[in-house]
């Protein structure tokens, strides 16, 4: 029996010739990324062992990219934990340098590696081939003490992809698609692989976005096979070498096939308060904003802002409305920037914000008040989110968020 | 015997506790905000044995270990639904909050309701009517014995 990319990872990151899902493994860990989000915790709990040790500093990279810039004192004395901790043990930490899983992708992870992160969107690095997976902080302090932890082989969901996305419609819309149609528990505990000869109509930052969102399906991980488009990527952002690159075998056995022809999907929402509460744009037009979001590390790169900047420009936001634009990265800032982007938005009246998790986390910057709608190229559009529990929620491309941007509702990608 | 506080399907863990209170300093802090948006009056209510019944995918979204964790505090016994998000689940066992895969419980009960949970036998008692439950992994159950995955670094016989 052959194996699937993911228990292919899993049989390297454990030292064993083949394994196969439903078993247990005990792997070693490449990387193990934490964020601001539980860090403080992590080190509280570290400090009460009996033996405080970190198997191998290397493998650890904090990143503070949820409340930043500082909100409160109570967050403050959170972060500043984060950073003394880092500082006195060596641990390779950012601040303000961008999401973390965008920082991750562009500066560390490669194909092959098994890599545990402290957030649920860890499973953005199968974008490159690597297998992450999201941990709470108990689960990464056993890592950082010991190296290693213990796996479920996942069963694989595979998505066949054929043909071509239209213009204006994005990989968001193909992703919010696939989990509209597969439930918001369709993927648990499963890994989703993604093939077929679409796949080199997608840009890496497609292939992102449709990795980092698989969660919203419950899944494990997300796996793509690494292929010229991934290489590149890796050789642009610090001539990066693979650990392995694999496909799965012919014979390895898929719990599911789904074959997806991209030319058929169109734009679309997710509706408030779920991920899978699925709905073409066309439905909701006319459904009243008071603020919009480009971010994020589901959208909130270059390709992102290209694309609301193309379709903003010589426009202006609606009045009464906010629209936060929020580079995912300082290298995605810094290109913005260069490329005249900003300007174009600060000129059509959006508020360009340093890079961070920004509203899509609904703690720091930009969050709604009761009653108010938010349309947002964020992650998740749960009950309260984005700021107070009587608050709305719909996510869409950075297409569709720009142009409901300017009209102050929600309207179809295609109005300007 | 505890009271059962029951929620929908899909509850995600924003629910069990929102995003502006997990950078608080200590869980102790965060826990009187647990199920705010769903439920006011449950932090103040829930009592040490009492349990969290719910739907399909209880805890799925964002990997806060922050919402077991401000549950164990407030004293929650354990939480049973017919499937879990996985990163819940996991952080679950990890810090030793019995999360118990039942099927039939939650059309059941009302909030309120009192149950008996054996964990040995894997039954849950409700209403004189009694319930299967699905039986960790022996994995698991190792890990939910010493006291969750902490004290397996303590204690490495263990």
């Amino acid at each position: 029996m052959g194996m699937t990319i993911a228990e292919k990872i899993i049989a390297r990151a454990a030292g064993l010739e083949t394994v196969h899902a439903g078993e247990i493994h005990t792997v070693a860990l490449d990387y193990l990324m934490s964020n601001d989000g539980t860090t403080h915790l992590t080190i509280d709990m570290y400090n009460k062992l009996k033996n405080p040790r970190i198997a191998d500093k290397e493998k650890l990279v904090w990143i503070v990219d949820h409340n930043v810039p500082c909100d409160s004192p109570k967050t403050a004395g959170s972060q500043k934990k984060m950073r003394d901790f880092a500082r006195e043990n060596g641990i390779l930490f950012y601040e303000g340098e961008g999401v973390c899983h965008q920082v991750m992708l562009e500066k560390h992870v490669v194909p092959g590696q098994l890599i545990f992160g402290a957030d649920s969107h860890t499973c953005a690095y199968g974008a490159l081939g690597a297998f992450g997976t999201g941990v709470g902080c108990t689960d990464y302090l056993y890592g950082m003490v010991t190296g290693g932890s213990w796996v479920l082989v996942p069963e694989t969901l595979r998505f066949n992809l054929t043909g071509k996305l239209a213009d204006r419609v994005t990989a968001r819309d193909l992703i919010l698609t696939i989990i509209g149609m597969i439930g918001a528990n369709g993927a648990n505990y499963h890994a989703m692989e993604f093939v077929g000869d679409g796949m080199k109509n997608l840009t890496m930052s497609d292939r992102i976005s449709i990795c980092n969102l698989c969660v919203e399906a419950g899944a494990k991980t997300a796996l793509m096979e690494v292929d010229d488009i991934t290489l590149a990527y890796l050789k642009e952002h610090g001539d990066r070498k693979p650990a392995a690159c694999f496909k799965s075998d012919e014979d390895a056995v898929f719990e599911k096939v789904y074959d997806i022809d991209m030319s058929t999907i169109v734009p679309v929402v997710a509706k408030p308060h779920f991920v899978d509460n699925l709905a073409p744009v066309d439905d909701v037009k006319g459904v009243k904003i008071n603020e919009a979001f480009l971010g994020s590390c589901n959208n909130g790169r270059i390709e992102d802002l290209r694309l609301g900047a193309s379709i903003i420009k010589g426009r202006k936001v609606a009045d009464k409305v906010r629209f936060l634009v929020v580079p995912a990265s300082r290298e995605v800032y810094l290109d913005a920037l260069r490329e005249g982007l900003l300007d174009i938005f600060m000129e059509a009246g959006a508020m360009v914000m340093n890079p961070n998790c920004s509203v899509c986390w609904g703690s720091c910057q930009g969050v709604i008040g009761a009653g108010e709608v938010l349309i947002s190229t964020g992650t998740r559009n749960f009950k309260g989110r984005a700021g107070d529990k009587n608050s709305f929620v719909y996510l869409g491309s950075a297409a569709t968020v720009t142009a409901s941007a300017i009209a102050g509702e929600i309207v179809s990608p295609y109005t300007y | 015997m505890g009271k059962v506080f029951r929620f929908h399907k899909d509850v995600d863990t924003d629910q069990i506790i929102a995003s502006q209170y997990l950078l608080y300093p200590t869980v102790d802090e965060m826990k009187v905000h647990a199920f705010e948006s769903l439920d006011a009056n449950f932090a103040s209510e829930v009592k040490p044995g009492d349990f969290v019944v719910a739907d399909d995918n209880f805890g799925c979204g964002s990997s806060r270990e922050q919402a077991p964790a401000v549950l164990k505090a407030l004293g929650v016994r354990a939480v049973l639904a017919p499937s879990f998000a996985r990163i819940f689940y996991r952080n679950c066992i990890n810090i030793g909050l019995p999360a118990i895969v039942c099927d039939g419980l939650y059309a059941a009960v009302e909030t309120g309701d009192e149950i008996t949970l054996d964990m040995e036998k894997g039954t849950v008692t409700a209403k004189g009517r009694t319930f299967p439950c699905t039986k960790l992994p022996v994995h698991l159950q190792k890990i939910l014995d010493q006291g969750g995955l902490i004290s397996s670094l303590d204690n490495p016989e263990a």
